[in-house]
């Protein structure tokens, strides 16, 4: 059994089947993943290789056929959840980043942000402190009134970003947050990805196939047939135009 | 925690809003029509109460005078007025008919009031313009709902009556406004027949061999006369002395006379229980549907409001967001969608109901239980979509 990361997210062994019998399908066939936190990882792999479905599974949207998953020292998943209130683990420990920003329209950008701290319980004031702090370390700060649909794209993004980070979750899981994006910006968002991961500790791990950010990964997940390989990437991010 | 239902009915305000102005219309068609209902049942009890009668005296074995026909002598008021125990009695007679006027006709309750003055039982209890009845004929105070006005001529049957004064709130149970008239004028429209049918009436009697016997002279002329005469009211109104028990007073009328009695409390159950139940039940299915149309509406309105908001909800959800917090949020817009909609409905209700043609009676306690009833299909109607809601999966936030 691997040892768990202090803070990081480890997966072993993982596996997930849908349907029975004759009609079962083998989506996921054994998946290691170790992500440590500060770390960025990249996720990539083709259309049906099981990306999506691991992606669920680490999330804890869907639940796993077998395998093993820690975060930190947490035992999320082994063979079974351990934890009961899975809205309270994605809400406390896993931040979530979409391809689409997906922001609560009829929320201003502050409180898209703060609404996670308010439903972990957090008073508003320091809900909305909280995500002021974010906004300005993603240089958004000046939309915080702003309603989601006068944002730009990029904007937007780093508005999801700040959402996915303001309950300081030990993982993020970014789904093809770049594809909407040019190249310049897509990069922008993986600076960010990288700063807000060595700033706050966070694993994060980055589902894309989007040429243009792979090879900023210093390490990179292989994912095909349903079973990861692992390789070391250029990790070149190259500095801001 | 914030109001995610607020904030989105804040940023949709505008379709909101026309929402409810739509769903306010129809529970302002809802609010009105348990005014038409409140307004029959009033209408019946002002009808009652104007009379200043404790008791009708009435044709045996009939509910009379309003629900249906009856006909007593006009002398029968002399001998009830000698009953101890009672104060007054007078004739009444009612017929609702057709009215004519500057060349147009309107439905009327011809009232015949007996002669006396104001607080006679029957009159009419207070004017707003004009004078009472004076002159034994051919004047008539009308109700203003009649749309007369004070020197006005009317034509009754085959007679022209001029409007001395008017009153308010006097009318049939059937909303009709009343006509007060002086008695022998209502019996000659009530009863009398014209004269081509006195003729043929004569013609008959004359021909008839019992009616003209020798030795009895005078006889077909008394015939003739009873047949051309008008000797009927259709009920007595007795007003009660201080001291008197009603409910005594009326079974000793039964007793001595061989005429029907109907107390305050029987003319009510006769009025509101038998003449207006069938329109009541009329307006409690129209009711009925309303509810039920409204609360398909807000399911609808609602459903479609939550389902083009499921890839929010699938947000929401997969970053922890509770399942009450959700259903809380659809359950409260839908109970704002009722109340913007109450609101709408109950001003629309109060603008347009004086303008019905019958009286409608917009009660607070119609008003209360209306908006209970608003509340409670806005929540049932909010069930549909929570349950879709809720059964909105996570994963939808995520591609693939």
């Amino acid at each position: 059994m691997a040892e768990p990361i202090p803070g990081g997210i480890v997966i072993e062994g993982l596996r997930k089947r849908y349907g029975q019998g004759d009609t079962a399908v083998d989506a996921l066939k054994g998946v290691d993943m170790r992500v440590a936190p500060g770390e960025v990882v990249g996720l990539v792999g083709p259309s049906g290789s099981g990306k999506t479905t691991l992606l669920k599974c680490l999330g804890a949207v869907i639940e796993p056929t077998a395998g093993r998953m820690t975060i930190g020292d947490r035992v999320i998943y082994d063979d079974h959840w351990k934890i009961r209130d899975l809205r309270a683990l994605r809400r406390d420990l896993i931040g979530f980043v979409f391809q689409a920003p997906y922001l609560i329209p009829f929320l201003d950008v502050t409180d898209n942000v703060a609404l996670l701290p308010m439903l972990a319980g957090v008073p508003n004031a320091e809900a909305r402190r909280r995500a002021l702090e974010l906004l300005d370390a993603l240089q958004v700060s000046h939309r915080a009134k702003a309603m989601p649909s006068q944002l730009s794209g990029g904007e937007q993004q780093r508005v999801a970003i700040a959402r996915g980070l303001v309950n300081r979750p030990p993982v993020i899981l970014a789904d093809e947050p770049t594809a909407p994006l040019d190249s310049e910006r897509a990069l922008a968002v993986v600076r960010i990805l990288n700063d807000m991961a060595a700033q706050f500790r966070t694993a994060i791990i980055v589902v894309t196939h989007d040429e243009k950010i792979i090879p900023t990964f210093r390490r990179i997940y292989h994912i095909r047939d349903g079973v990861t390989h692992e390789e070391a990437g250029e990790g070149r991010l190259p500095p801001p135009a | 925690m914030i109001s995610l239902a607020g904030r989105d009915i804040l940023h949709a305000w505008g379709k909101f809003v026309f929402t409810g102005v739509g769903l306010g219309l129809l529970i302002g068609v809802t609010l009105t029509m348990a005014g038409v209902y409140r307004g029959m049942v009033d209408d019946a009890r002002v009808l009652l109460d104007n009379s200043g009668a404790d008791l009708w005296v009435v044709q045996k074995d009939t509910l009379g005078p309003y629900a249906e026909p009856s006909s007593v002598p006009d002398d029968a008021w002399r001998s009830l007025r000698a009953l101890p125990g009672v104060a007054e009695a007078a004739n009444i007679t009612y017929l609702t008919m057709q009215v004519g006027h500057a060349g147009r006709d309107f439905r009327a309750m011809v009232t015949g009031i007996a002669d006396g003055g104001p607080g006679t039982p029957g009159w009419p209890p207070r004017l707003v313009a004009g004078r009472h009845l004076t002159r034994g004929h051919y004047e008539v105070v009308a109700d203003e709902a009649s749309g007369l006005a004070l020197g006005d001529v009317v034509r009754i049957r085959r007679n022209n009556y001029r409007v001395v004064g008017l009153t308010r709130r006097m009318v049939s149970s059937n909303g009709d406004p009343m006509l007060f008239i002086p008695f022998r004028d209502a019996q000659q429209a009530q009863f009398q027949k014209d004269n081509d049918a006195l003729l043929a009436q004569r013609r008959r009697t004359a021909l008839n061999p019992a009616f003209d016997r020798p030795g009895v002279p005078g006889l077909r002329e008394a015939v003739d006369a009873l047949q051309s005469g008008n000797h009927q009211a259709n009920a007595v109104l007795v007003r009660v002395a201080p001291g008197t028990d009603p409910a005594e007073l009326a079974a000793r009328i039964r007793r001595w006379t061989h005429l029907g009695v109907h107390d305050r409390a029987q003319m009510d159950a006769i009025l509101i229980g038998k003449l207006i139940a069938t329109a009541a039940r009329q307006i409690g299915m129209f009711l009925v549907i309303l509810a039920v149309v409204s609360a398909a509406v807000v399911a609808f309105i609602i459903y479609t409001l939550t389902m083009g908001k499921v890839r929010e909800i699938a947000v929401l959800k997969l970053i922890g967001t509770r399942d009450r917090t959700i259903a809380g949020m659809i359950l409260q817009q839908a109970i704002a969608l009722g109340l913007i909609g109450f609101a709408v409905g109950k001003i629309v209700a109060t603008f347009w109901g004086p303008h019905f043609p019958k009286y409608v009676l917009l009660l607070p306690q119609d008003a209360v239980t209306g908006l209970l009833a608003v509340v409670v299909i806005c929540t049932l109607s909010s069930l549909v979509a929570i349950r879709a809601a809720l059964r909105v999966d996570p994963a939808e936030a995520i591609g693939g």
